[in-house]
């Protein structure tokens, strides 16, 4: 066990993976000798070469394309996109090839890929650089995706991830790089779809992922404060989605709010809500309330954009709103 | 070229330099947040470039898009209030630094998605053509972002329509951390232009007469008619790609010999060698724009940040 930041978390398990499997490579914008943007990959260059840690032209349709072709001859490629945004540049090879390749070809096919896209806003980087569109890479079947919200979580999904035999889509959050947490030491893999409690309670139940959690977290900090004891279900998986432990405890709690980062409309919010009342409707006590963006696209200035985004005042709000 | 525009444009490189110059040092003070990308070095490109248009010309540009506002004739006031975030910025706080555009002096943006401005640039002249108008449409973008597909359509679509675009690649031989040669197949870039049966020439982009004179005859071919063209304004940039790049990937050294290069310097010296200018009204220029900075920082400062019952202005035309 170390106490190490969701960017350190993420980088052991590439390392670790590199290492243990020679098929395993890194391909992506500025991953090697500038280290990555976000410095995820700095040192692997130096030590793993060129020909493992590929910097590539911005192309992220031939990123993607490459990484998928690479993928069908049994390579295991972890394709960087340098953000989430870009990802709208490699649509196609993201929603028409990796999602679809392995069963229309009757399983031939098989596509052992990660793409790895940091996403999320609250940098002020304005509308086309700020977007949480996580919900709509899970609407697709035959896509895995995943974001986690602890650094733990981090290493052992992403494990997970370079090991799947599916297409992998892992989404980071910009401002969780720095998040530090108790991370076990080596070979720690979390399995794919599978929801966990991540703070237990029995007042309210808050569903949530990624940076959803660090604003769940600190509103039930708030509310405990009075005395509300919410419980926090983190998503981890968007697809496959993990219902169990988010349908156990609103049995409980028999009330819930969802937090996403994303734009509600559509959203992870939309989606886990319905579940709810399909799988628990005998149960429901307060209509279920979600927490998300507001339906604007985030502005460059500070204030206006930190109006848009979810903040913890929202999701303690929302809770005094369901008790 | 007069010398009233020779000393406008030795003023229009000086103020983009010193309005950034102040803008990284707002930047590290943080009054200036998200991405910012100096143009330190590429002076030249644009306003030679910009110089040479007539009013119904189009321009068109990816996210390093300050000069460009400048030479388009965006006041340093709006350039700086848009920097800062605050209402009276050039996009209303809303874009920042990479997103600036001023429709009424057809600067048509500032866009942030590598070569996705391309296809843009394609329209913008199509709508010219279809209405008959004698525009051209100037289409800027770095020499990385011909490698991604947007460039490879847009180029093929401009000439298979004939288009009127000028199309200009800024090539300073790095995109972020990456040279030239490691991530484009021919690192000529004009040679990208020979695929697509386009006319095509290399200039100094260190030399800001050099590019308004290739501009001018460029923009002047293609609104006769005879379709789009390529230019490579060869140039470097002198600070690293955004704010806090930790440059590991070129050596000090290389931008040293660069800066010997350094555009205004140029433009100096050929002023004052050919009797277009004293040192002391090159001195003067550059007490104005130092002074015309000034007040776009205090204009800026002491302008009001957008209210927050403006967020869904402008989220649609109309209501919904
Ligand atoms: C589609 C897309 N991919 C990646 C990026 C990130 N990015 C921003 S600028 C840049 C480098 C662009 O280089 P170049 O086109 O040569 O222009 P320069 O920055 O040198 O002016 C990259 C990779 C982006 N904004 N959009």
């Amino acid at each position: 066990m170390a106490r190490i930041t969701m960017r350190e978390a993420i980088s052991q398990a590439m390392w670790e993976e590199m290492e243990r499997d020679p098929n395993v490579f890194i391909l992506g914008e500025e991953v090697g000798v500038w280290g990555g943007s976000y410095a995820v990959t700095k040192g692997f260059y130096d030590h793993f070469g060129g020909e493992r840690v590929r910097d590539t032209p911005i192309a992220e349709a031939a990123i993607i394309g490459a990484a998928i072709g690479s993928a069908m001859t049994g390579l295991r490629p972890i394709a960087e996109l340098m953000t989430i945004n870009f990802a709208f540049s490699a649509m196609d090879h993201i929603v028409n090839q990796a999602a679809k390749l392995h069963y229309m070809f009757g399983g031939q096919f098989v596509l052992p890929l990660v793409i790895r896209a940091v996403g999320g806003g609250g940098r002020q980087l304005g509308a086309t650089h700020s977007q949480t569109p996580d919900a709509i890479f899970a609407h697709f079947p035959g896509l895995k995706v995943i974001s986690p919200g602890t650094p733990a979580d981090a290493k052992g999904l992403l494990k997970a991830a370079i090991r799947s035999n599916d297409p992998v889509l892992f989404i980071e959050n910009a401002t969780m790089y720095q998040v530090r947490g108790e991370v076990p030491d080596g070979d720690y893999v979390v399995p794919i779809g599978k929801s966990t409690i991540q703070r237990p309670g029995k007042d309210v139940t808050i569903v949530t992922y990624s940076k959803g959690l660090e604003i769940s977290m600190k509103a039930a900090e708030e509310l405990a404060k009075d005395g509300i004891e919410a419980e926090i279900v983190d998503l981890r998986s968007l697809r496959p989605l993990d219902m169990g432990p988010v349908i156990e405890s609103f049995k409980k709690t028999n009330r819930a709010v969802i937090v996403e980062e994303g734009w509600k409309s559509y959203g992870v919010g939309a989606e886990v809500s319905s579940r709810i009342y399909e799988q628990a409707f005998d149960y429901v006590d307060a209509p279920v309330v979600r927490v998300a963006q507001k339906e604007v696209p985030l502005p460059y200035n500070r204030t206006l954009e930190q109006s848009a985004l979810p903040q913890p005042a929202d999701v303690v709000a929302a809770v005094r709103e369901v008790l | 070229m007069d010398k009233a525009k020779l000393l406008d444009l030795y003023y229009q490189m000086v103020l983009i330099r010193r309005l950034e110059e102040r803008g990284a040092e707002l930047y590290q003070a943080g009054k200036i947040g998200g991405f910012m990308h100096l143009y330190i070095g590429q002076e030249a490109v644009s306003t030679g470039l910009i110089a040479a248009r007539q009013p119904q010309d189009r321009v068109i540009t990816a996210y390093r898009d300050h000069g460009v506002a400048i030479n388009c004739g965006i006041p340093a006031n709006q350039v700086m209030a848009e920097l800062m975030g605050k209402a009276t910025g050039i996009s209303q706080g809303r874009g920042g630094s990479m997103h600036m555009a001023d429709v009424t002096r057809n600067f048509w943006g500032g866009h942030a998605i590598v070569g996705a401005h391309m296809p843009l640039a394609a329209g913008l002249a199509l709508g010219d053509k279809y209405a008959g108008r004698d525009g051209v449409t100037i289409c800027m973008f770095g020499e990385g972002a011909t490698n991604i597909g947007y460039f490879h359509e847009a180029l093929n679509l401009s000439k298979v329509w004939t288009l009127p675009v000028l199309w200009v690649c800024e090539n300073n031989m790095y995109g972020m951390g990456t040279t030239v040669e490691r991530a484009s197949a021919v690192s000529e870039i004009q040679q990208k232009a020979e695929g697509y049966g386009m006319a095509h020439e290399r200039v100094d982009g260190m030399d800001v007469l050099a590019i308004y004179e290739a501009a001018k005859k460029a923009i002047e071919t293609v609104r006769s008619g005879s379709g789009p063209r390529m230019l490579e304004i060869m140039t470097y940039r002198f600070r690293g790609h955004s704010m806090g790049d930790p440059e590991r990937y070129r050596k000090q050294e290389e931008v040293k010999k660069w800066e010997e290069h350094d555009p205004i310097g140029v433009f100096h010296a050929y002023l004052t060698g050919n009797k277009k200018a004293t040192t002391k009204a090159l001195e003067e220029i550059e007490t104005r724009a130092k002074a015309d900075v000034q007040k776009a920082v205090e204009f800026a400062e002491a302008s009001p940040e957008p209210g927050l019952d403006t967020l869904f202005d402008h989220v649609y035309v109309e209501e919904v």
